[in-house]
């Protein structure tokens, strides 16, 4: 598919590097030569070094025959001008980054009507929304929801004297009588997918599928329940803190934002009159002493700097907070804050990436079962996809132990008339079911792509 | 460095070499030829040293950047001519290794000096093969590599960019493979127009395919050994056409193929090649009005020459030896400038010739107006500095390489005319030079040294210097750099 992307920064380049990797044809457009240089030496694309907005380079990037058209720049409005001009020239599809709070209320659909947007993407509220969910279960490192919020997928950290440690799958569903399922696990660098007699060890990662309250019985079991956030420390007032605080204070949690621009803290304290805003220098120990980091629940640390949320993060975990959350922008940087002890890493480029991988390889199937979520596992060493099953799906009937899956795959989870399943070997696919895939093979884009 | 996927691509080009091996094989194979042996000798050869490669240097990681992009550009050249040299030496029709070598060099970099005295004591198969390692080297081989295997590497960009001459190398689609192949495509599409024209004047299928190949690749190879004189005007005429073609950036073809026609005639250096060419044709006609007979025949050797030089192909329709001495010194000027860039032509390139003479009026400007800021624009775009610095860099190093190549050869002592000519034209990829180095003649009589030394300048030449440079510094091939 030719795919035009619009700015390259740190989102555009993500975009870029998971769109090549689907294998799309991708044309990047950026107005600084340096970074259409980089790019195109980074990545198998094709660099345009002009105005996004402006007809002449986009027609010089082609984008007569373009099916799909990205905009990330800084600007919104630019974004917008961009999509808007693209889908006039003949873009099939327009996709734009607007993240202004302003734009992002109830004008925005009335924008995207006339615009003739196909998407807009706010990559902050995306975020807040990941740290929002983990607030509210914060013994997971990791979770994932599925339309309707029947059916969720959460991955964890088994400590190193976990009580898991040697069971295998089999013995553990019998132990705990729980019905979650261990679908995937990384072990050092290795993925699996597991089945009944694999062996669990400490430290490993895992993810679980199940219902949101059989999950919370699992955890009350192994003894690593946590209580919902209800005291949240977050450090930098930025736009992901803001959409972040505005839902916790819906939710009724006491919020404190640490900022150390004075102007920012004034316009804050403005549009959040519930939360308590702290001018200070977060990196400073002793005002995050004063402020009770100590007797917190838990720490989100989303400063424009990942040294900074590294760090401070680090800080945080030798005070004692239960949970701590740490925003890393830099793929690079992702590893090494594994490696000092941060378990819930978030990383708002991947979320956005995901969703624009999902989006192209939904336009790829137009006939088939459609693709209503897709994530990436485990740093993109599997994924996780929900289709909907539709009438002329082949395997639709067929129980799944009479399936010839291939390896490496594995169903994870049915949502049928709004009641989660966790299949076995009996079960069988209907029409307009969702079936939540796990697989380390990427690139599915067809639900019969399971079958070998 | 990533050392093990250098040699490992080298590996890839001698498989790929072996099969081009074939083809020549077949024609003798269809010729009743012993020269047959020869080819299956050394594509067996080449096989098997590729899968020597390929298996002992596995890459680990498939990632590269600039640098070795630049040194297995160098290293495939290199192992190519080597190992393409074989079956003149095997099957004894050039006795001579280094002979053997000069001459496939001289092809793979679509120079077209010969250092054959009669080449018209060629098996056909010898003869196919001369001009298809033109026809390959043209494109260049690693652009056929990275068109034809599947998921070579993401970066192979910078492959790509080291074998394509010309100051800016970009994509035409955005992934490299595509790119190839588009380019391949243009290629083969013009190559099997010509020999469809040819093949209408009676001249037939083996001779049609080499002539075309050769002059699609801008190389020169003739079979005969008066050059291109023997032919008939209508042949001539669309050689004289299809040099001219091969001598235009490709990239304007595929505008052409988009239909974007008024972007690909608002090209800066399409006009620069097509003024050139006139101005120069009507300069050679009006000074050698007086040597033949009819103003046609005038004006048809002059276009040919203008043609075939300009774009550094090297044909001969006429002995330009005789050309009074302005006709000579156009065309010596037509030698050093070259063709368009993303051409099959060599030499300088046209563009950069462009920026430079824009740089130079910048420059004198500044002495006007020493505060004025001026940016120096090409095909309606700004050319950054690194541009073009990169640019006069290269003029700096170009004439030095011809001095110093010039230099070397003088060892052998022929005329001043002969060697300076020899030095430009193979460093250019031209071919013929003037006096004893003319179109008429062949670089046999040079010393072993000399034949080496003009080798490198070819490649050199046609790789843009830096690749065999950087391959020969030893700081490219340390572990951490």
């Amino acid at each position: 598919m030719k795919i035009i992307v619009v700015g390259c920064g740190k989102i555009g380049a993500t975009i870029v590097d998971s769109l090549t990797a689907e294998g799309h044809n991708v044309i990047a457009i950026d107005n600084s030569p340096s970074v259409i240089e980089e790019i195109t030496n980074l990545y198998d694309v094709m660099g345009v070094c002009g105005n996004g907005a402006d007809c002449e380079t986009l027609s010089e990037a082609g984008i007569e025959d373009a099916e799909l058209f990205i905009s990330v720049t800084d600007s919104d409005e630019m974004n917008m001008l961009a999509c808007f001009l693209a889908k006039k020239m003949g873009a099939s599809y327009t996709i734009a980054r607007i993240r202004n709070p302003e734009y992002n209320d109830k004008s925005l659909g009335f924008m995207r009507h006339h615009l003739g947007l196909d998407m807009a993407i706010n990559p902050e509220l995306l975020a807040a929304r990941e740290f929002y969910r983990l607030l509210k279960l914060p013994s997971a490192a990791k979770v994932e929801t599925f339309s309707g919020r029947t059916f969720e997928m959460v991955e964890i950290k088994l400590k190193s004297d976990s009580v898991l440690d040697g069971l295998s799958l089999i013995e553990m569903r019998k132990k705990y009588q729980v019905n979650v399922l261990v679908c995937i696990v990384q072990r050092g660098d290795k993925v699996f997918i597991p089945d009944g007699n694999f062996i669990l060890k400490s430290n490993d990662r895992i993810g679980i599928t199940g219902k949101p309250a059989e999950i919370l019985k699992f955890f009350k079991a192994l003894g690593i329940m946590q209580k919902q956030a209800k005291d949240v420390m977050i450090l930098g007032a930025s736009r992901t803190s803001y959409y972040l605080a505005k839902m916790l204070l819906n939710g009724s949690s006491d919020v404190k934002i640490i900022e150390l621009n004075p102007e920012k803290c004034k316009q804050f304290s403005e549009y959040l009159p519930g939360a308590v805003i702290i001018n200070g220098d977060g990196a400073q120990q002793e005002l995050l002493l004063e402020e009770g980091i100590k007797n917190t629940d838990a720490f989100v640390s989303l400063t424009g700097m990942d040294e900074e949320n590294i760090l401070i993060s680090y800080f945080a975990s030798t005070m004692g907070v239960p949970k701590i959350i740490t925003k890393v922008n830099r793929k690079e940087f992702v590893l090494l804050a594994q490696k000092l002890g941060a378990e819930s890493i978030v990383t708002p480029q991947n979320i956005v990436a995901d969703i624009l991988v999902r989006y192209a390889r939904g336009l790829e199937n137009t006939i088939g079962s459609k693709i209503e979520t897709l994530y990436q596992l485990m740093d993109g060493k599997a994924e996780l996809l929900e289709f909907i099953v539709s009438a002329d799906c082949d395997i639709i009937g067929i129980p799944f132990k009479d399936l010839n899956t291939k390896s490496g795959t594995l169903i994870a989870g049915i949502i049928r008339n709004r009641k989660a399943i966790l299949p076995s070997g009996e079960d069988c696919l209907q029409e307009n079911d969702k079936v939540i895939i796990i697989s380390s093979t990427l690139g599915m884009t067809e639900l019969s792509d399971i079958i070998r | 460095m990533n050392r093990k996927m250098v040699l490992f691509l080298t590996g890839k080009i001698l498989q790929i070499e072996a099969l081009l091996l074939l083809f020549p094989a077949i024609v003798s194979l269809i010729y009743n030829e012993s020269s047959m042996w020869a080819f299956l000798v050394s594509a067996l050869f080449a096989v098997a040293l590729g899968f020597a490669l390929t298996l002992i240097f596995r890459p680990k990681t498939d990632v590269i950047y600039a640098k070795e992009g630049l040194v297995i550009v160098a290293l495939a050249w290199i192992a190519m001519s080597l190992v393409g040299a074989l079956p003149f030496y095997i099957s004894r029709e050039i006795p001579s290794y280094i002979d053997a070598v000069f001459e496939i060099v001289s092809g793979f970099t679509t120079t077209g000096s010969s250092i054959l005295k009669n080449v018209e004591a060629l098996s056909h198969g010898c003869l196919l093969w001369r001009s298809f390692s033109q026809w390959i080297g043209g494109m260049g081989v690693l652009v056929f590599v990275t068109a034809v295997i599947p998921n070579l590497s993401d970066r192979s960009i910078h492959i790509i960019r080291a074998e394509m001459p010309g100051p800016i190398v970009g994509k035409l689609v955005p992934k490299v493979k595509n790119t190839s192949r588009v380019l391949y495509l243009i290629y083969i599409a013009l190559t099997v127009l010509e020999i469809i024209l040819l093949l209408c004047d009676g001249l037939n299928l083996f001779e049609s395919s080499v002539l075309s190949f050769s002059t699609m690749a801008t190389g020169g190879f003739s079979i005969k050994a008066d050059g291109m004189a023997s032919y008939s005007v209508y042949v001539q005429w669309v050689i004289t056409i299809f040099m001219f073609l091969a001598g235009i950036n490709f990239n304007l073809y595929y505008l052409c193929i988009i239909k974007r026609f008024s972007s690909a005639l608002k090209s800066e250096e399409l006009w620069t090649y097509i003024v050139m060419v006139l101005v120069s044709a009507g300069i050679i006609t009006a000074n050698t009005l007086p040597l033949y007979d009819s103003l046609s025949d005038t004006i048809r050797h002059s276009a040919f020459q203008v043609s075939s030089i300009i774009t550094t192909t090297g044909y001969g329709s006429t002995d330009f030896n005789l050309w009074p001495s302005l006709s000579k010194a156009v065309l010596l000027i037509l030698m050093f400038t070259g063709a368009c860039a993303g051409s099959t032509a060599g030499g300088f390139k046209l563009s950069r010739v462009v920026i430079i003479f824009k740089t130079i009026k910048k420059e004198c400007q500044r002495l006007i107006h020493p505060r004025s800021i001026r940016s120096v624009k090409f095909e309606g775009k700004a050319v950054d500095d690194i541009t073009r610095h990169g640019v006069t860099a290269y003029l700096g190093i170009y004439m030095l390489c011809i001095l110093g190549i010039f230099l070397l050869i003088s060892i052998d002592n022929f005329s001043f005319e002969t060697n300076f000519s020899a030095a430009v034209s193979c460093f250019n990829n031209i071919g013929p030079g003037f006096d004893a180095a003319g179109p008429l003649s062949s670089f046999a009589d040079y010393s072993a040294f000399s034949k080496i030394i003009l080798s490198f300048a070819m490649l050199m030449g046609r790789l843009e210097i830096y690749p065999i440079l950087l391959m020969f510094s030893i700081g490219t091939w340390r572990k951490n750099r």
